[in-house]
């Protein structure tokens, strides 16, 4: 290996410069300098720091929806009035992330390409249709997030390429998302397991769209295909019963330390129901507070 | 844990005095904090960003030293537990810790008031469960933490 170095980027040129030599970038460090200090994988000998970089802390509206800067924290995203509103799931999700002191140095670009099938922000970036952009000094390319995650901690990024912006779709009339999860205790902790849900409602509130994500059940987040059920029937308990069957059925936990995979099975099944039910009140208008784990008491109790 | 070294000049604002220190680049900020700059008022309590006792301010917002390179924070303004008094004045949340029994053996309690300092920067009149989440990152094993509360709740009145 190549003697360690450390760099501060000043431009996202300077940061594509480094990576195409080698470097590995490093943003809040709560993945990456808290698992070579706990012996999971070396500090990278050579690094880029990218925290810096205004350029991609931005979330700025796009022409087809919204584009948040990768180096964007959780705690932006959870109070962010365009996240908030407009993609209320990534809000929820960047709301339950570790502390107040993860959330401000912890970023949504960090998240996502740290490729834990346990990721808070996953679940919610599938259903509201997400691409993550990845940028080399050469080229820039779109990737739908379900080419992006191989496998936990693994990612089809080659390793010169930056991801900037996570690019989500806009926002029909009569939508709401969602994300809930199963917790142990309200802070410092990862998804037992987790649901994101996006709901867009009909006249008359049958369902005209609708997507299912999980979280912690699968090598990488698990996209759920419940429109046969859902799409053209009202919301009730018969049709929130087979969502929930329907996702526990498409899950292939593991047992660990958390749960085991009975349990987690079961448990995602109730999270997506869930998810489908906070994302339809809010599809029709309802408010609920950022994090809906909070605001309807799922999760870990007072 | 095997961690690549290489000595580097870091410039580290603390406590608005700047410390030119030498240390390698895969060092944490806690530990130059204490052995370079020599404040030792933070505490090393879990070392894997679970406990919060390494709590400092990075630009008024907590993090937790103990992950987070010390080569990243310069440049930054770093607030640490002997930056909030004045002189041999206790900061009101200080004060508040000591008079409501906030403290017991007191190893948490700099990280504790960091996340609290921050919080009551941002938020002057916080309700209960916002002092909750705001020291959601900071674990206490000797009081309960409702003393703690006590003290963060008497000291944002004393404070606005």
């Amino acid at each position: 290996m190549s003697s360690p170095s450390f760099s501060i980027a000043q431009s996202l040129d300077e940061a594509l410069t480094a990576m195409a030599a080698g470097a590995r970038p490093v943003a809040g460090g709560t993945d990456l300098v808290v698992g070579a200090r706990q012996g999971k994988a070396p500090l990278p000998g050579s690094l880029i720091a990218i925290d810096r970089l205004d350029e991609l802390a931005a979330i700025t509206p796009a022409t087809d929806g919204t584009r948040i800067g990768a180096m964007v924290t959780h705690a932006t995203l959870m109070t962010n009035p365009i996240v908030v509103e407009q993609y209320s799931a990534l809000a929820d999700a960047a709301a339950l992330v570790g502390s107040p002191s993860t959330r401000n140095v912890g970023t949504l670009g960090g998240n996502v390409m740290n490729g834990s099938p346990a990721m808070d922000t996953g679940a919610p970036l599938v259903v509201l249709g997400a691409t993550a952009e990845l940028q080399t000094s050469a080229a820039t390319r779109q990737v739908a997030l379900a080419d992006l995650w191989t496998g936990p901690g693994q990612t089809s990024a080659a390793d010169d390429e930056l991801c900037v912006a996570l690019n989500l779709a806009a926002r029909p009339a009569n939508s709401g998302s969602a994300y809930v999860r199963l917790e142990y205790r309200r802070a410092m902790e990862i998804a037992v397991v987790g649901a994101a849900a996006s709901v867009v409602l009909a006249e008359g509130g049958a369902v005209e769209t609708v997507s299912v994500a999980l979280t912690a059940v699968a090598p990488t987040i698990l996209s759920v295909d419940v429109a046969g059920v859902l799409v053209g029937e009202q919301i009730d308990e018969a049709t929130l019963k087979t969502v929930a069957e329907t996702a526990a059925e498409a899950a292939t936990p593991i047992s660990d330390l958390r749960a085991t995979d009975r349990y987690r099975r079961h448990t995602v099944g109730v999270m997506a129901r869930r998810a489908v039910e906070a994302a339809a009140r809010r599809a029709r208008g309802e408010r609920i507070a950022i994090p809906v784990n909070r605001a309807l008491g799922i999760g870990a109790a007072q | 844990m095997t961690l690549e070294t290489a000595p580097a000049s870091i410039n580290l604002t603390v406590n608005g005095v700047t410390y030119p220190v030498v240390a390698d680049t895969s060092r944490n900020l806690l530990s130059v904090i204490r052995t370079e700059v020599g404040l030792t008022g933070t505490k090393e309590g879990c070392d894997d960003c679970e406990c919060g006792a390494c709590m400092v301010l990075l630009d008024g917002q907590p993090v937790n030293s103990c992950s987070y390179l010390a080569a990243q924070a310069e440049g930054k303004a770093i607030t640490t537990i002997e930056g909030l008094g004045d002189g041999d004045a206790l900061h009101p949340l200080q004060a508040k810790m000591l008079e409501a029994g906030g403290v017991q053996c007191g190893f948490c309690t700099p990280g504790m008031i960091m996340s609290a300092h921050a919080l009551l920067e941002r938020t002057p009149d916080p309700t209960e469960e916002e002092i909750r989440i705001g020291l959601s990152g900071n674990l206490c094993r000797c009081t309960g933490y409702a003393k703690i509360l006590q003290a963060v709740g008497e000291a944002a009145v004393e404070l606005r």
